[in-house]
Parts: structure tokens; sequence; C-alpha cells
């Protein structure tokens, strides 16, 4: 690479891709937490220190507990989640993108919902403890798995196993010495998110466990607030942290190692229509089973929705039009709310995740790693501590906005914009260099040869990453919760409001908005592919 | 001013631009009053109507989570709080309140209708609002189906007729089921009430982390149509069956159990350090008022404090108020509930 | 008019460009001859501001523009696959330059035709680019380069991805359009046929070193060593002479005389024939005769060298 005394205007561009996304993570992330943290381990006068907490059996059983579950998610995911990326990396056929939209909607849903969805699905003995956690997991996260690596799979150059296979490997083979390493990378990537989700989770731990399991996360949360013992749960919180930078740090520094580059080809090179009779029939086979293992906990959502009274009706789908004294507003309001969060917190998410993308994309460099691997700490920091961390960190004026409602769509981007940056910045890194030398030469500025040459290529992903990012805000049940809203709920929360009363259309109507959720959450996912897909036109 | 300090200038400004959305008024008194409470509040729009129009105050409500983390922010948020009013801290949580110095001491003129016994704190930090009862509810149809006696007290649970019918919630995590944990303490005292507990774990009980799944997916009278037909819940379940069900039944599919009822009581107070204390103490007033009280018991299915409310017809037909039950003084509960829930937890889950 | 003054790179401890000194006069069309890591790509790639030299300077039209930013050197550069901008059509790469340095609409619209019609794709403008063969997006790519009207247009092989057919043809329309527009031009290959068709000079580029410049005649006529005759495809090189092909003469040995040597090979070269010859000496001598009249192997033949023939070389 050469060596040009960089313009001015380069070092402004690099100020602004890691300065914007350090400067959002260190306001709205690192000072909170530092904030409860701080409190956190300086209060109580009759609490034990934070070494007794550390060397409580109690905790490491947790730890371990939480350590092994979320490695054993991980990889239960990635294989179920396997074949059918394959079959969306190589194949083009009809319904594509609807199969890539349907596998998203699970990862969205509110994990109390699919919590109690799965609770009623699965046969008795097997409802509660870690498989129940696991099964849950790998519902939830397939889709991360899915549409990272498949995406990324659709632009593997084809020609490279086929000429492995010129040379005598078996597809057996040829999938191992030659494709795996080039996947490698996204593997990594993809898992390690899958990790961070599975390490904090709280929704499913807590139902689904049951009283006997618990992992850092629920435990923390008890501490917070059953026992109001802050010190412990900050202890906790912090072991956690640790626990999951290090995780972070491994990811980041593998990815690193095992990027190979390798040519990237437009997608239309690759996917082939499904031929022969075995393709079909794996293809079949593959989407067929995920498409059961995701379906029957949301059909059971369905069917709770319609089964109110005798029989089925859609009552509860028309009470959701009444005012109800279950939210301060009607049903359809929290709808219209969640949407407009959502949208909020996908806006501010791609800017920051873009900008941010354009800084790891640019180099391979400690300073890249270390701002991607930032990124992911929100994934794996402790909702309650995050929450809690909002509500006394910025209760002085100028900054006391903890009331305000921007502060849900910030919450929710700080989750979304890892994914920006996962999905965008592979796509950036793989552009052609020729084509910015190309423009350079014909007089392009460096920053025009962005305008021109990456922000176009780079489109694509970024309606992927707006579609991901949306979808991820409208489910997201984790900080927001412990957050104080204006009267104005968001359909998560206006699901487990209802879940919070008794009598039978009170229930109903709970899972009619889970439904309704899901129609969201899937429409917009499509809708965001159709779109790129007619962008992406020649000119 | 290189670039670099230009741009790390515009992201500071961008925050503070946020921070602005926040920023309060200057000296006038503020136009609203802001309510801080949990999850499960609610109140009707005329009855929030009627409020504004008569203090001429907005109400901005913030609602997030259940009474636990209420109150967990509240102690962090002591002096320099969220809002004006807090509500929902119960009987359960308040020594804990009331310890971490949350509240302003404010003496309603309504509290002249209210009972003695509703009225924990003397020093009137807090204000009473609503009561609920913790107890056992059954499912009638099932009993009778199988033509067996429903449980009719507390002692009947460790009964083998009744072995692998009940389903609780966990103490640590519920505050349904810490009640009931509560309510067993008083009823059998220290320490035999561990005894109970180990026979009701013989007796083959389920337990659950929290009211949602209890209620609507294991208890066979609601929605879920589960496999166990009783359950912790509340005195006002059954007029909740009866209401939200589509088509209305002409009797309450579930009823309770008299002898297992543990008194909650809810409080609102005024928090220290508050924005508009006027406004804080005219919401206190009116939501120990009349109107507000008529309001609660299809808002937010208990039962309203001051005696001069009445209760809306279903409830009356329905439900059933409890003559005497169980109590528990804050002062004890805040002494020993990590204690018992520690026991508990060992006893019934190790 | 373009001059590059002693430039070195160097990669990793290895010497792509050693001292390289070359004049490119106005209206010329050099071509830089070599084999491939020869060092030529990098040449063009330091003109053209993509890679800094470690020494040495480019000049363009007397000023100094060693350390110039690409996109302000004014200079065109054709890559070796085109490199065109798939998300844009035919027009929006041909107009690209145009459009960076803010030309209006229609001013954009009408150069873009006009340099489609020099390149012969007329009304090509909306095509996607996806859709061309590979001799259109060429030509494509020549347009774009051409179309801001560069000082000097560098082109990096770029009929190096074109079967064989292609490339003659498009080969012919490029010796048609160095005439027909006065072009300043750095022309990089390893192909001879093209080198020496194209340019109005022809460097001999070996090991990051230019060896020899001049005309494809005096190139051909006097070789600057053994290496260069090689490469240049001039057999018959032995103790520092080379004896050029078409300076031998074959003819069938008359009957009965014994004639010098036996034909071991004939293979047509386009119109010529190349015959090697081993003489009763034990040597081989390529000879290129016409296409008509020609021996076959196993011949027995006399051989006469023409004095004009032999070339001394360094």
């Amino acid at each position: 690479m050469d060596e040009h005394r960089a313009p001015v205007s380069a070092h402004a561009w690099r100020a602004l891709t890691y300065g914007v996304p350090l400067a959002f993570l260190a306001l709205f992330f690192a000072y909170p937490l530092a904030s409860i943290l701080e409190r956190g381990l300086g209060s109580g006068e009759n609490i034990r220190s934070p070494l007794d907490v550390l060397t409580d059996p109690l905790t490491r059983e947790v730890a371990w507990f939480t350590l092994w579950q979320a490695v054993a998610s991980t990889l239960l995911t990635i294989a179920v989640a396997l074949p059918a990326s394959y079959v969306l990396g190589r194949y083009a056929f009809r319904g594509r993108n609807v199969v890539a939209a349907a596998v998203t909607v699970p990862f969205v849903l509110p994990t109390v919902v699919v919590a109690l969805a799965f609770l009623a699905v699965l046969p008795e003995g097997l409802e509660r403890g870690w498989a129940a956690i696991l099964i849950a997991h790998v519902f939830f996260n397939v889709a991360v798995v899915v549409r990272v690596v498949g995406a990324f799979w659709a632009g593997l150059d084809p020609r490279v196993s086929e000429a492995a296979a010129t040379l005598g490997a078996s597809p057996a083979r040829s999938f191992r010495e030659v494709t795996l390493p080039l996947l490698a990378p996204v593997l990594a990537s993809a898992a390690s998110i899958v990790f961070l989700f599975s390490f904090t989770s709280f929704g499913i731990v807590l139902i689904l466990g049951g009283p006997r399991y618990s992992t850092l996360e629920t435990e923390i949360y008890n501490q917070a607030v059953r026992m109001f013992d802050l010190r412990t749960a900050a202890v906790l919180a912090l072991v956690q942290l640790v626990c999951v930078a290090l995780a972070v740090w491994a990811a980041t520094h593998l990815e690193q190692r095992l990027a190979l580059g390798g040519q990237r080809r437009a997608e239309r090179h690759v996917l082939r229509p499904l031929r022969t009779r075995g393709e079909k029939a794996f293809a079949a086979a593959s989407l067929g089973s995920l498409a059961i293992f995701l379906g029957v906990p949301l059909a059971v959502l369905v069917e709770s929705s319609l089964a109110v009274g005798d029989g089925y009706s859609l009552e509860a789908y028309r009470a959701l039009g009444r005012p109800t004294d279950a939210l301060l507003a009607t049903p359809w309001e929290a709808v219209l709310n969640s949407v407009v969060y959502a949208a909020g917190a996908a806006v501010i998410a791609l800017v920051v995740g873009g900008l941010a993308a354009f800084a790891v994309a640019g180099s391979r460099g400690g300073g890249a790693r270390l701002l991607d691997g930032s990124l992911m700490l929100p994934l794996g920091a402790s909702a309650v501590m995050v929450g809690f961390g909002f509500v006394i960190a910025f209760d002085t004026k100028p900054i006391d906005f903890r009331s305000s409602p921007w502060i849900v769509p910030v919450v929710q981007a700080l989750v979304a914009i890892p994914f920006v940056v996962r999905i965008v910045a592979p796509t950036l890194r793989a552009i052609d260099e020729r084509q910015r030398e190309a423009a350079a030469v014909l007089g392009a500025s460096p920053g025009r040869v962005r305008r021109e040459i990456d922000l176009p290529v780079a489109g694509r992903a970024l309606g992927v990453a707006a579609g991901f990012a949306f979808a991820i805000s409208l489910g997201e049940f984790g900080a927001t919760v412990f957050l104080a809203r204006p009267d104005s709920p968001t359909l998560p929360v206006a699901i487990f409001r209802f879940l919070g009363r008794p009598g039978e259309l009170n229930t109903g109507q709970a899972y009619a908005l889970a439904v309704i959720l899901m129609a969201v959450v899937g429409v917009s996912v499509f809708a965001v592919e159709r779109v790129r897909a007619l962008r992406t036109g020649w000119v | 001013m290189t670039q670099c300090h230009k741009a790390a200038l515009a992201a500071l400004l961008g925050a503070l631009v946020l921070g602005s959305a926040g920023c309060g008024g200057g000296d006038e008194p503020p136009s609203d009053v802001v309510l801080v409470t949990h999850d499960s509040f609610a109140v009707s729009d005329d009855v929030k109507a009627e409020f504004e129009k008569t203090s001429g105050l907005k109400l901005r409500i913030l609602q997030s989570g259940d009474a636990g983390e209420l109150l967990s922010k509240a102690l962090l948020t002591a002096g320099n709080p969220q809002g004006d009013v807090l509500f929902g801290v119960d009987n359960n949580l308040l020594s804990r309140a009331l310890d971490g110095d949350v509240f302003e001491q404010y003496a309603s003129p309504h509290l002249a209708h209210v009972d003695e016994r509703y009225v924990l704190d003397p020093e009137h930090r807090v204000t009473p609002i609503d009561h609920g009862e913790v107890c056992l509810n059954y499912d009638k149809a099932w009993f009778s189906e199988r033509e067996i006696e429903p449980p009719q007290s507390l002692d009947d649970l460790v009964d083998p007729r009744f072995a692998g019918l009940l389903v609780v919630e966990n103490p640590a995590t519920s505050t349904p089921g810490l009640a009931f944990l509560f309510a067993t303490v008083v009823r059998y005292g220290e320490p035999s009430w561990q005894d109970f507990w180990r026979r009701l774990r013989e007796n083959d009980v389920l337990v659950v982390d929290g009211w949602e799944e209890a209620y609507n997916v294991r208890f066979s009278g609601a929605a879920g149509r589960g496999s166990r037909p009783i359950v912790v819940s509340y005195a006002s379940s059954p007029p909740a069956e009866v209401i939200f069900a589509a088509p209305r039944p002409d009797e309450a599919p579930t009823a309770v159990v008299e002898d297992s009822c543990f008194r909650q009581i809810e409080f609102a107070g005024v928090l220290r350090g508050a924005r508009n204390e006027g406004g804080a103490r005219k919401l206190v007033d009116f939501l120990l008022g009349e109107r507000f009280q008529e309001d609660i018991p299809l808002s937010m299915f208990v039962f309203p404090v001051n005696s001069s409310a009445d209760l809306p017809p279903e409830f009356k037909k329905f439900a059933v108020v409890p003559e005497s039950p169980l109590e528990l003084p804050p002062g004890e509960i805040g002494k020993n509930r990590d204690r018992w829930v520690k026991e508990w937890t060992s006893i019934v889950l190790r | 008019m373009l001059r590059i003054e002693g430039v070195t790179v160097e990669f990793d401890g290895k010497i792509a460009l050693d001292g390289v000194t070359l004049d490119v006069a106005d209206g010329e069309v050099v071509t830089v001859l070599g084999p491939s890591g020869s060092g030529k790509s990098t040449l063009l790639r330091v003109v053209a501001g993509l890679q800094r030299p470690d020494r040495g300077r480019v000049l363009l039209d007397g000023k100094d523009i060693t350390s110039v930013l690409p996109h302000r050197r004014g200079i065109g550069l054709v890559f070796q696959d085109h490199a065109l901008f798939d998300h844009r059509d035919v027009q929006g790469n041909v107009a690209f330059g145009l459009r960076m340095r803010g030309d209006s609409r229609s001013q954009m619209e009408q150069r873009a035709s006009e340099l489609l019609e020099v390149v012969g794709l007329t009304g090509y403008e909306r095509r996607s680019v996806a859709t061309l063969s590979g001799g259109e997006q060429q030509r494509v790519a020549l347009a774009r380069a051409l179309a801001p009207a560069p000082r000097v247009l560098l082109l990096d092989e770029p009929l190096g991805s074109l079967d064989r057919r292609l490339r003659d043809r498009l080969l012919e329309d490029l010796e048609e359009l160095f005439e027909r527009i006065a072009l300043t031009a750095l022309y990089v290959t390893h192909d001879q046929a093209e080198a020496f068709a194209l340019g109005n000079r022809v460097a001999i580029m070996r090991a990051g070193r230019i060896v020899q410049v001049g005309t494809p005649d005096e190139l051909w006529a006097r070789p600057a060593d053994e290496d260069t005759a090689r490469f240049l495809g001039l057999g018959n090189v032995r103790d520092g002479t080379m004896i050029r092909p078409e300076g031998v003469a074959v003819t069938h040995a008359a009957d009965g005389s014994n004639g010098d040597g036996v034909v071991e090979s004939v293979a047509r070269r386009g119109p010529t024939m190349h015959v090697n010859v081993r003489l009763d000496t034990g040597e081989t001598l390529e000879a290129a005769v016409s296409g008509l009249d020609y021996p076959s192997a196993g011949d027995r033949v006399q051989v006469a060298i023409d004095e004009r023939g032999i070339v001394p070389l360094d």
C-alpha cells in the first residue's frame, strides 16, 4: 500500500469514523456503566466485601454455568444453522428472500413471549433446565448465523471449490479444506455474537431455567432488584464484563488471524438454481427442518392468540382496538411507538455503525480491532446495570435526559451497532482496490472516491444492516425495560403488561400483540430486502 | 482548530442537543407533575383527565418494571428523583423504602376515610392507596369434574389428596410468591413453617419463577389451561376471569382459599427532592380521592382503601374481600426477609 | 511531454524498478515491452500516482508531479481488467471523469457519445456493464479514460485478457485510433507483436531496468544483447552475433548434391514459415521463408546466409 502524504481531509475522515462511534460509546455506555459500578462497589455498610463475593462458591457456580451454556448454545446454533446457511449461500430459488426474512423473525421476538411459547411446546420434563435454555437459545440465534454466514457464503467464488474438485477432492473434503477456511472469519464473527447473546441472556434463563439455574445476568438482577444488594450486583457485573471483554478480544483476534481475503464475487455469479434431485432434496430437508423448528413455537403463539373463549376467535385482536387499562395508550399506539423508536434506533445505528464499519474495514491495525471489539461490549454488558446506570448518570443538567424519549432509541442502537459493523465492514473490505484507483485517476478526490465507490457498493450491505437494526430494536426487551419511559410503551413492554394481568382476554391480547409484532418484523425485513434489490439496479 | 477537534466537538454538541430534550424549565412553577410507578399501574383516560382539569397540571407517568425495580431505582436516585410521586411500594418493601429515606412526609386529608390498619407508617411518609390480597386460587371446574372437595385451608395442601396440584412462585423472584411465604410464616410460626414447606415439597409442589408463568401457563383455570388447579395468585383474579372472558360466564370459574390470604397494601409517597412538591401533594390527594379509588378495581385489579369508594358491580358479585387476612409488620419483614428466602430456597429448591 | 527520471521502487527488499529513465514526447506512443515481473505495471502506477517512488521524479511538461495525488494529475489509466464501475451503466462509466471535474449534464452526455463512437460502441450508453463482452468492456474502459482528455494516457496490458481474435481486432482499432487522435501514451505489454505494432518507440524492460529504447526497426536490427534478442523472438544467437531468420535462405538440395543440412521442423507464423534446419556441422539455424514455397521436415536443403542478416550484438 502506498504511503501518500495524507491530506487534511483524510485526517478528518479518520477522526470522524473513529471519533463518532467512540464518543457515542463513551457517553451512552461507558459513562453510565462506570457510574453504576462505582456506586455499587462503594455502597453498603453491612454488605460483604467484593472479595467475599468473588470467592463465594455460588458465584463460581453461576459463572461456570453461564460460560458452558453459552458455549454449548453457540456450538449448537452453528450446527443447526449451517445447512440452511449453505442453501442460502449457494442456491438461487424462488422465495429465497422470504426464507431469509422469515428466519429473522424469531430473533426479534421478546424473550418473555417466546419463553412462554416454549413452555407450552416442550414436553414435560424437558421444559425447564439447561436443555430448554439451550434449545431456546438456538431458536433465537439461528437467524444471526444463517443471515450473516449465508450472505458471506453467497459472495465466495465457487470456482475455488470447483478447482478442488478437479484435483480430486470429494465434496466433504472440499468443504473442509477449501470452503471452511474461507468461511472461518465470518463464522467466528457470527459465533461471537451468538456467544454474547447467550452469555447475557436473561428472560430465557429466568423462565426456562427455573429456580435452579441462574446465570450471571439473572443473578445480577436478583441481587440488584430483589435483594437490594448493589455491591454484589456490581461485582458480578464486573465479572461478567471481564469475561465478555476476553471473549470479544479472542473473537476479534481469531477473525483477524483467519481472514484470508479471497475473491469476492457478486451474488448473481455465485448463486445457481437447484438442479439435481440431490440438491433439491437437501435444500428441502434443511430448510424444511429449520422451518419446523422455528415455526412450531411461532404457531403456538398464533394459536394462543386465537384460543380465546370456547374454540377459536378473533376476539383478542378485536379487543386490541378498544382502550384498555393494561396500557396507558391503545395497543395500536404501542405498535406505532415501537415502529417509531425502532426506526430512530436504526438510523442512529446506521450512522454510528456505518462510520465505524469504514474505520474497521479500512485497516487491519490494532486501533481498528480495538474499536470493533469495544463496540461489541454493549452486547455483553448487563442490561440491568446499564439501565440503572442511565438513571444515575444522566441526572444532572445539562445532560438530564434520563426521562427523554430519546433514551430508548439510543439504548436500542447500542445493541444494533455491532451488527451494522459486522454486516457492512466485510463488504467494504472486499471492494476491489482497482475500482478505487480507477476513480482516483479519473479525478475523484479520496472523499469523492468513498462516495462514488464505497457507498454504492456498501449500499446493499447497509440495506441488510438497516433491516437487522430495525428488527433488533423492535424486539428489544433488555435495557429498555429498566428505563422509565414516558406514556408510550413499546410493543414488547405492552405484551409483558398484558401478560401480567389475569384474565383470558388479557393473555389473548398479549399473544395477539406478539403475532402482530412478528408480522411487522417479517414485513419490514422483507421490504428492506426488496428495496435494496431494486436499488442495486445498474445506475 | 484541526479537523480532529472539530469532529470531536460536533459529537459532543450532538450529545448536548440530546440532553437539552430533558432540560427542565427555569424558575417558573412547573406545569406538570410526574408519577413514577411500575408496569402494573393503570388509570382510565377520563379519570386522568379529571385530575389534569382540577389541578391544572399535566400528569406524566413514567412506568417501568415491577415494584422491586421501582424501589431499586428510587433508592438509587434518592434526593434527586426522576419524578414527584412514587406509587407502587408495597408493605413487603416498605421498610427498605423508609430506610432509604426516599420520601417526604405528607398526610393527606383523605386519610380520614381510610381504615387504621392500612396506615402502616404513622409518620405518613407513605400513603396507602390500595390493597390486594395474595391468596390461593383454585379451578372450580377441575375439582367438580373429579368430584373432589377443593382445598379449604393451608393445611389441606399437605394432604396427599392434593399431591401434585399446587403451583407456587419463587419468593426470591416474585412478589406473590414472597407474600405466600410470609403467609406460611405467620400461620405456622418459626420454625414450623419450614416443616410445612418440606411437606409441600414431598407433596410435589411445582415452583416457577414468576406469576405470569404460574398463572398463565401452569394454572388450569386460566388461559393457559395448564395441569395444576391450585395456584398462588390474587383475591382479585376470579373477577378478572369473569370480566376478561368472552363470552362472560355467569359465575366466576375460579375461587379463593380465604384462609391462605396475605394482606398486601400498596403505597404512594411524595419523593424527597421532587421538582413539583405542591403538585405532588395534589396528586397524592387525588390518588386517595373517591374518583381514582373507584377506578382502581377495574384498572389495576386491587381494592380501594378509601371506604367511601364504591366497588363496581362485577367486583361486588364475584370478588371476595377476605375479612382477616394474614399480616406481618413491615419492620419484621425488613429484618427477616432475606433470611427466610434463603432458608426457603435451601428447603424447597436444593 | 512526460519524463520519468531515475525512478526506483523497492518492495520488501526486492527492487521493482531500478533507476528507470524514460521520455515520452508529445503525441508519441511509447510501448514498454517486458516479461511478467519486469516492473512494467509498477512503472505505470508510479506515473499515475498510485505508487510513490523511493527515488526519482516524474515530470509532466516540465513540472515535477512526483508528489501530486492521482486525482489531480490529469493522467488517464486503462487497467488490465478494465475495472469498470459495476454499479453504473456505460454512460455512467464513460462520463465519470467529466462528472468529477464538474461538467454539465449536456456536456457529459455529448462527450460520452463522442467517445463511444470513437471506440465503436455507438448507442451503448444505457447498457449495463455486466452484460458486455470482454472486448466491449475494454472499449468502454478506453473511452472512460479518454473522455476527460488526459494529457497522457497509460495503458496496462489492456488486451491481456482477451482471446486472440479479439485482441487482433482491438489491436487494429487501437493502431487506427492512435493515428487518428494525437495521443501521448505509454503502453505496457508482454506481447511483442502489440508493442511493435503500436509503439512509435519501444522500451525493453527487464528486472526493473530499461534495457533498450528505440523504434521497432532499430530494435529488430540491433537488439542490445542476447537476452533481448531472444525475447524479441530472434533466434540464431551465438557468440555475440545474431543471424536474422529472414536473412537465411533455404532451398531444396538439387538432386544429387548434398545440401547443407536437414529440415527438423516447420512451423507457420502467419504468412511466413519458420524452418529449423540442422546443419551437418551440428548447429541449428532458423530460417523465415515465404509461406508459398517451403520445404518439409526431413528434406535435405541448401542454406545461404545474406550478409545483411548478420547482426553483431554487444
